[in-house]
């Protein structure tokens, strides 16, 4: 299936890029440890969060054709 | 309510919004930029925003911490882009009919806020170099 994936913080400085699409298979975890494998993430999975389609999601929740990713890195807002 | 502002915070405006005849107390927290972190000198800093996701889960936080303690008005207001030293980051005001639900639901915020809220900093620091904020 066919997915967009946006990146924020250190992830978008790492993929150099703030948006891309890929062909993914699989759940959101498997997904991140592709991206990472291909754009050298230092952040492991477990300091992240994931959001699909604009809302909180659990990282084996299974990925449809055409949703928006999006990986959190911890925050540092306030 | 909850926003997220590129430019300067208006603190008189915000601080009129709060205005509740039934509010006895009115508590403001205001995070500022400091000229240090962790033993580094900050020159300034960027905040950047995952803006869909940001404003649901400040509202999110907002709508329950004011029903949580019946307070009469609260907002939160979030910087991103490029701020100075000694800027205003956030903004928190709770208008209250007294001052232990004002401040309790102000603290609840600010530590939710910077817990949940897809907001990052970015600093740059004195001797050139620069990095996001992840915290553990």
């Amino acid at each position: 299936m066919r997915v967009t994936v946006r990146y924020f913080a250190s992830l978008r400085d790492q993929a150099q890029c703030e948006v891309e699409h890929v062909i993914a298979a699989g759940d959101a975890a498997a997904l991140y440890e592709a991206l990472r494998a291909r754009h050298g993430f230092s952040l492991p999975r477990e300091r992240l969060r994931v959001a699909r389609n604009g809302e909180f999601t659990s990282w084996d929740t299974a990925l449809v054709d055409g949703d928006e990713i999006v990986f959190i890195p911890p925050v540092s807002g306030g | 309510m909850f926003a997220l502002h590129s430019q300067a915070i208006d603190t008189q405006l915000l601080r009129l919004a709060l205005a509740h005849a039934s509010a006895g107390a009115v508590v403001v927290f205001e995070g500022v930029v400091r000229n240090h972190n962790d033993g580094r000198a900050v020159r300034g800093l960027r905040y950047e925003a995952y803006a869909e996701l940001a404003l649901a889960e400040g509202a999110r936080i907002v709508d329950a911490v004011r029903l949580r303690h019946q307070v009469a008005a609260l907002i939160c207001v979030h910087r991103v882009g490029t701020l100075q030293v000694g800027e205003i980051a956030v903004w928190v005001g709770v208008a209250a009919a007294h001052r232990d639900a004002a401040f309790v639901a102000c603290r609840e915020v600010i530590d939710a806020i910077k817990l949940q809220v897809p907001i990052w900093k970015h600093e740059d620091y004195a001797d050139g170099s620069n990095e996001w904020l992840h915290p553990l």
